[in-house]
């Protein structure tokens, strides 16, 4: 596959760019940031999200959606990214929609319809302490009567307190450390003895804390294999981790695309700013490591989409790169906008915050790299 | 697709047949390159056999058309085609500068005359060609370079001093920028062809760090330069010299070794194992290493169709070269005390050692990193100022 985008990716990536410029800019975001949302998105966007069709883009046809591709969701949530829109779509309809392309016709048929819409929202109950690390899943799925019972405690669920069902990782089998006897669930969050609370991030999205205390699911909750969950959460992983980055590109981008503006405009010492060489020089190197970012992200996505055998590792690859530029260019934002890059009122320091939240999201930089160094044979 | 499935077959069918198993192994070091050219010491008849069978079909110049000595393949076929290189780990028939820098200048620049004469002794490997660009007051302030032909009419008389050519003691024709107008700095250069053989040609190798001897001093006293070999027009040679620093820079961009996402990582996994640090760093760099071999795909199929901006290979120099030395940096970490060892046979006559060294220069040679990123600033960002 040539490294471009073709005519029809051209047109949604406009399509897109213009929905969030006008529909969710900062400004959007900033609105209800200031009225304390307790979603931290508004569900009216979300519907909208439906109408422009970007909801169901990784849905086959045949089930309602668009039957696009990582590199159709990658524009969109780069595009979301550029701008800070807040919106379910990274959780809802990229990683979760993947888990639950595994899941039986049943369950398709009562979770896609609302995706599609944009009346739908599922959040991910993945992690269990401060840092991602899924196979250490302690969280515990007792076999009862039918089904099973679920205890246990996640934390960093994106929307989780929004959220109508949550895909949970639980734990039927083995213990912490092991990837097998992992189950995947859909947990709707109205069961019994299912608990969120609200904790609002550092970039003002919604995480949540959940309890599950002996909460009781049917066997037809379970998403693929009774104790074989890593391949559902592989998937839902690579697309997650993948669209995190993609929308890591647009944070970088929009922070750079600030950063160069100001560097043109704001005069000390008589010149603009721009004009010195000390802050060329990192300028051109920040636009290399993002260009870099956006080559290696649009390569794990190609790749996934070609069901390439390696894209596993060049979604690590991708995701750390991504971490390591967007981090860049947010901590060079700052510094270069000088004492107003400190302010609330320039968007620059929304950039690096949000940058902060997607980098924790389904692995670090370090974790990334690390598994990078495992894939590679050390 | 189907055409060019058929064509990957094609292909992926006439190296097996073509290439010979030596030619399938692994390079060992400089001495295993193939640089043709009229002194050159061919190592093997393998080696010999391999040029020539790649130079009868096109395939030391893919890309070029078959007047030239190519194979008139597309950008689509050529990409191919050097993906089932890679693939059938085939070593290149012939490495040279005149494939890389004085081809594609004379195929813009070039008169049809100059084209047909040239372009095929470049393919089959009949002329080695070296590049007279710096001199020593002269570096990343190229334009300011002194060497000087005077007009005599139906020739120039050349007088000055290069440094910095590559084999220049090897080579058997230079193209050279001489100033031809000492009133104009930058449209009084011209860009010269001419035999190494010619009389008040001479060099000297310079001794490196790394104890080689890539590059010479290179002295013209009184050399006599036919007006025929001048490539473009009088006094426009920066044109001519600018177009080929942005091909060098691609060139040098695409360095990192095996030229591939191979990890240096595995074969040093018990090193690595025991030094949890220099893992880190290592796996750092295998993913800077993944992203810029995806970089560079991006800008080659972008490059393709136009979309690139015309700058763009000044970034992938400074990116490749950064990291090509980051590279070595670690494989010399890794190596330990064993990869000091400068002349035993365990370490190949100091190979990692030596290479390590040559690596310094990547940054430097055919335009400094700081360079770079003045060019990128300036034109890609369009940041203010001189």
């Amino acid at each position: 596959m040539a490294m471009t985008l073709n005519d029809d990716q051209n047109m949604l990536r406009d399509s897109a760019r213009d929905f969030m410029v006008s529909e969710a800019p900062v400004a959007h975001f900033r609105k209800y940031r200031d009225m304390e949302c307790k979603d931290g998105f508004a569900h009216g966007l979300w519907k909208q999200f439906g109408e422009m069709g970007f909801t169901g883009i990784l849905i086959p046809e045949d089930q309602g959606g668009l039957g696009l591709g990582h590199i159709e969701a990658g524009i969109v949530l780069e595009e979301i990214g550029r701008n800070l829109s807040p919106s379910p779509f990274l959780s809802t309809s990229v990683a979760a929609v993947e888990a639950l392309k595994l899941a039986d016709k049943a369950m398709r048929d009562r979770w896609f319809p609302g995706i599609i819409s944009g009346e739908t929202v599922i959040g991910l109950a993945l992690d269990e302490g401060p840092k991602h690390r899924p196979e250490k899943t302690a969280c515990v799925a007792e076999r009862s009567g039918n089904g099973f019972k679920l205890s246990g405690h996640k934390q960093f669920v994106v929307q989780g307190a929004s959220s109508d069902m949550l895909i949970v990782i639980a734990r039927t089998a083995g213990s912490a450390g092991e990837q097998d006897g992992l189950t995947v669930f859909a947990v709707e969050t109205d069961a019994d003895g299912l608990s969120t609370e609200a904790a609002r991030l550092v970039d003002s999205s919604m995480g949540a804390h959940v309890k599950f205390d002996g909460v009781e699911v049917t066997a037809d909750a379970v998403i693929g294999d009774v104790d074989g969950g890593w391949s559902v959460l592989s998937k839902m992983l690579n697309a997650g981790r993948v669209g995190a980055a993609a929308e890591m590109v647009g944070v970088g981008t929009g922070a750079m695309d600030i950063t160069f503006d100001y560097l043109k405009t704001r005069k000390q010492f008589d010149r603009v700013i721009g004009e010195f060489q000390a802050l060329q020089h990192r300028a051109a190197h920040l636009y290399g490591e993002m260009e870099g970012a956006r080559s290696i992200v649009l390569k794990a996505q190609s790749m996934l989409d070609e069901g390439h055998d390696k894209a596993e590792l060049y979604v690590s690859a991708a995701k750390a790169k991504a971490g390591i530029a967007c981090n860049l260019s947010v901590r060079e934002g700052v510094q270069m906008h000088g004492g107003i890059g400190m302010t609330d009122e320039y968007d620059i320091g929304l950039y690096m915050k949000r940058d902060r939240a997607l980098a924790e999201f389904m692995g670090d930089v370090n974790y990334h790299a690390d598994r990078v160094a495992t894939m590679n044979g050390y | 697709m189907s055409e060019h499935d058929a064509y990957r077959t094609e292909i992926r069918n006439w190296i097996e047949t073509n290439c010979p198993a030596e030619m399938r192994t692994p390079q060992r070091g400089d001495e295993d390159v193939c640089w043709g050219g009229r002194n050159f010491v061919f190592q093997s008849d393998a080696q010999k056999l391999w040029l020539d069978r790649c130079a009868q079909d096109g395939l030391t110049v893919p890309d070029w058309s078959k007047e030239y000595g190519g194979a008139g393949l597309s950008a689509a076929e050529t990409k191919i085609f050097r993906q089932e290189m890679a693939r059938a780990k085939a070593r290149s028939p012939l490495n040279s500068f005149g494939i890389w820098m004085l081809g594609p200048a004379l195929l813009k620049f070039g008169s049809e005359e100059q084209k047909r004469h040239y372009l095929p002794q470049i393919a089959c490997g009949e002329i080695r060609w070296c590049q007279g660009y710096s001199e020593p007051g002269s570096g990343s302030d190229l334009v300011s370079m002194q060497t000087y032909g005077e007009d005599k009419g139906d020739h120039w008389v050349v007088n000055g001093q290069k440094i910095w050519t590559s084999y220049a003691d090897k080579a058997d024709w230079i193209f050279c920028l001489v100033r031809t107008d000492k009133t104009n700095k930058y449209q009084g250069i011209s860009f010269l062809l001419f035999d190494m053989t010619t009389p008040g040609v001479s060099t000297k190798p310079i001794k490196l760090i790394s104890g080689n001897s890539p590059f010479c001093e290179t002295f013209f006293d009184d050399v006599v330069v036919p007006k025929h070999q001048i490539v473009g027009e009088l006094n426009r040679g920066w044109d001519v010299a600018k177009y080929l620093l942005g091909h060098e820079r691609e060139m040098i961009s695409g360095m990192g070794g095996d030229g591939g996402v191979t990890s240096i990582g595995a074969a040093m996994k018990a090193v690595l194992a025991d030094e949890p640090v220099l893992r880190a760093q290592m796996a750092l760099f295998d993913v800077d290493n993944l992203t810029f071999r995806a970089h560079g795909e991006r800008f080659m199929d972008e490059w393709k169709t136009g979309r690139a901006h015309p700058a763009y290979s000044n970034l992938m120099k400074y990116v490749g070269t950064e990291l090509n030395k980051r590279r070595h940096e670690l494989v010399m970490a890794t190596g330990g005390s064993s990869a000091l060892e400068w002349d035993s046979e365990a370490s190949a006559g100091g190979s990692k050692a030596r290479n390590w060294l040559r690596t310094k220069a990547n940054s430097i040679e055919g335009g400094t990193s700081e360079v770079m990123l003045n060019v990128v600033s300036k034109r890609i960002l369009e940041m203010p100022g001189a």
